[in-house]
């Protein structure tokens, strides 16, 4: 049986339920619908009271899972969209995040973020907001770009202490499959090469990588051989691996979907050029979506985001120099 | 730490009404003297980093609140809450340690102030968005509600200022659709820092939302410690018999500004001279002198009770180290090997 990264966040939701009365769902329409995609089909049934629809009230969504957190719960919040999670905003940053620091009490809260461009989805159902979440401490920032880590991080998520936001790709919902679930996975935290190379590093994460992935099976048709480092997770960010790889390859490109003004891409070169900066062999790129919001119409959102093409093309400028 | 006679407070219903309006008076009082103290070491300068703000002219309301509060149950205090959260079980040495930044406090200097709070203990340390406490204080009740633990209650205090907010509307809309035991106390006490009901809200009572939640209401008189006691104990114990989410509006006048670095000019003089600008000190002490409960030499030995307690917290507290940079774990993350660090060089 082949399973998509959509029916792995599910699975793995069903297995936290399964194995951890202190695990529930809370979030709009996840109840006996199931989710606006799906991501919890079936699980109110399978787990009578354990998956409750929530009032349009990402703040008090929350609000309420800090506080069965602090009871004792490992509550999974489930954001219709990334972009309403900025509704609960202030309840993630200031609420959950400053709990353990200010208090030594633990807030173990999963808060599942669909983020991402799909085509036709607009300005408010598109966006990429993990950075802003990174910017603050106290919480850990994921971003699984496969099957395997959609499953596994998730359910690493919910065993953490700390407040996790979960960024799941809606781009990677039901175009990524993979055969089986897996048995072991890295730890979060861990970046992965997620293709080995010796001429240039191409640091992403999330739906870029498969981007990255398809630009770099065309670069090698014409000579070049380029490594990728799935990222996994944001925050805390394997800034080792990544500098490892660029001291193989002396070269660096930054990929990613989200908006160019700071970011995960910046915060990449910036911490290379702090800690490998004699690894360069030239300027360190960025390749980040257009600043501006996130288009409607496809023609517009394939341009506004970076793509196979666009990713090959600043490669290519970056292997010549 | 908190006051282990928490632990052997008898519930409302086993204590008479002297008993229950005496003890409240108590932590009025020992709550405006010990406001007075930080009010002093404010303007003395130097003890206390960062903002003093009192609860004057809220204390019999605050106590009411507090002393109809049982352990186990959750409190949510506002900044005005010094007598809810001493007739809670706070200890003066709690709030006198955050104050003046003592590490032993229970905020470790990591928060001051009026952000202090026990979790374990159910009293929940604020942010500053206080709205946003409302719906925390839903989640840990409707944690109990899986946990299969029933019985207690949460109390959640904000002023009419935070009846602005959205988390407001929407923790009271969630606790209303989950029918959880919540006692929502909104002190309208006429300001919002400088800004006016007028500038507020446009309805004519505040009371008048509950009705669009689908809560039980109930107004008082804030000024009138005993009939907030009142008000406080049955609201509770209707949370507390599965009667959902209950609502306590209270008006009254904030004797003082928003915080002791504010003159508060702007409180209208005809508020001040109203049945609203009554002190509900005087009005208590008043009530139970007229009652007999209460005599002259009981009040001045009472008095010197208090001041010796704060007295002695201020000078432990006065007494122990301040946090250290050096020694702090700079870590906000219960998962150490997750944490980024400091980025230093």
């Amino acid at each position: 049986m082949s399973l998509t990264y959509l029916e792995a966040i599910r699975e793995a939701q069903a297995r936290a339920l399964r194995d951890d009365p202190r695990v529930f769902i809370y979030g709009q329409d996840v109840g006996a619908f199931g989710g606006a995609f799906k991501a919890t089909k079936n699980l109110a049934m399978e787990f009578p009271g354990r998956v409750l629809d929530s009032p349009i009230s990402e703040d008090a969504m929350v609000g309420m899972a800090v506080g069965a957190a602090i009871e004792g719960m490992r509550p999974i919040v489930e954001m219709q969209f990334a972009d309403f999670s900025l509704v609960g905003f202030n309840q993630i940053v200031n609420q959950a995040a400053t709990l353990y620091w200010r208090t030594n009490v633990p807030c173990p809260i999963t808060v599942r973020l669909p983020f991402g461009g799909t085509s036709g989805s607009g300005p408010f159902h598109s966006q990429c907001i993990e950075a802003i979440y990174a910017h603050y401490p106290g919480l850990i920032v994921l971003t699984p770009a496969t099957v395997e880590d959609a499953y596994s991080m998730l359910l690493e998520a919910v065993a953490l202490d700390d407040p996790v936001i979960f960024c799941e790709h809606k781009f990677l919902y039901r175009h990524l499959k993979a055969e089986k679930l897996p048995d072991e996975a890295l730890p979060v935290g861990k970046a992965r090469i997620a293709r080995e190379g010796r001429d240039l590093t191409v640091v992403t994460y999330s739906a870029m990588v498969h981007e990255a992935l398809e630009a770099a099976n065309e670069l090698s048709t014409e000579g070049w051989e380029i490594e990728i480092v799935d990222l996994r997770s944001v925050k805390p960010l394997d800034t080792d691996t990544v500098v490892a790889s660029v001291a193989r390859t002396g070269k660096l490109l930054c990929v990613g979907e989200a908006w160019p003004w700071g970011g995960v891409t910046a915060e990449i070169i910036s911490r290379v050029s702090v800690e490998g900066f004699g690894l360069l062999d030239a300027p360190p790129q960025r390749l980040n979506a257009k600043d501006t919001p996130v288009p409607y119409h496809h023609n517009l959102w394939a341009a506004h985001r970076p793509t196979a093409r666009s990713i090959a093309t600043t490669a290519r400028n970056l292997l010549r120099q | 730490m908190f006051q282990t006679a928490l632990d052997t407070k008898p519930s409302q219903e086993t204590k008479s009404a002297r008993d229950i309006h005496l003890s409240a008076f108590r932590y009025m009082m020992l709550a405006r003297v010990l406001d007075d103290k930080f009010a002093a070491l404010y303007r003395a300068g130097g003890k206390i980093h960062g903002g003093v703000f009192l609860g004057r002219g809220q204390e019999g309301l605050s106590a009411a609140i507090g002393i109809s509060l049982q352990k186990g149950d959750v409190f949510a205090p506002l900044i005005r809450d010094a007598a809810g959260r001493l007739a809670f079980g706070e200890t003066v040495l709690d709030s006198v340690r955050t104050y003046l930044g003592s590490a032993h406090g229970p905020m470790r200097g990591r928060d001051g102030n009026v952000h202090r709070g026990n979790v374990q203990e159910g009293l929940l340390p604020m942010i500053s968005h206080l709205g946003a406490m409302i719906s925390v204080v839903n989640g840990i009740l409707l944690a109990r509600r899986f946990q299969k633990k029933f019985g207690t209650v949460g109390a959640a205090c904000i002023g009419d200022g935070a009846t602005s907010t959205g988390s407001f509307h929407e923790a009271v809309n969630q606790a209303a659709v989950e029918k959880l035991p919540l006692v929502l106390v909104i002190a309208d006490n006429q300001y919002a820092y400088s800004t006016p009901t007028s500038r507020q809200f446009a309805c004519d009572s505040l009371a008048h939302k509950a009705a669009g939640y689908g809560v039980d209401v109930q107004t008082v008189d804030g000024t009138d410690f005993s009939a907030c006691l009142k008000v406080a104990g049955e609201a509770v114990s209707r949370a507390r018999r599965e009667g959902g989410p209950q609502m306590i509006v209270a008006r009254l006048l904030r004797l003082c500004g928003h915080g002791e670095h504010d003159v508060a000019e702007y409180v209208d003089p005809e508020l001040k001279k109203s049945p609203l600008g009554r002190d509900c000190l005087n009005v208590a002490q008043d009530f139970l002198i007229q009652k007999n409960w209460l005599d002259e030499p009981q009040l001045a030995a009472m008095k010197d009770e208090i001041a010796h307690e704060i007295e002695t917290a201020v000078a432990q507290a006065q007494r122990e180290p301040a946090p250290d940079p050096f020694a702090e774990e700079w870590r906000a993350l219960v998962s150490g090997h997750l944490s980024e660090g400091t980025m230093e060089p």
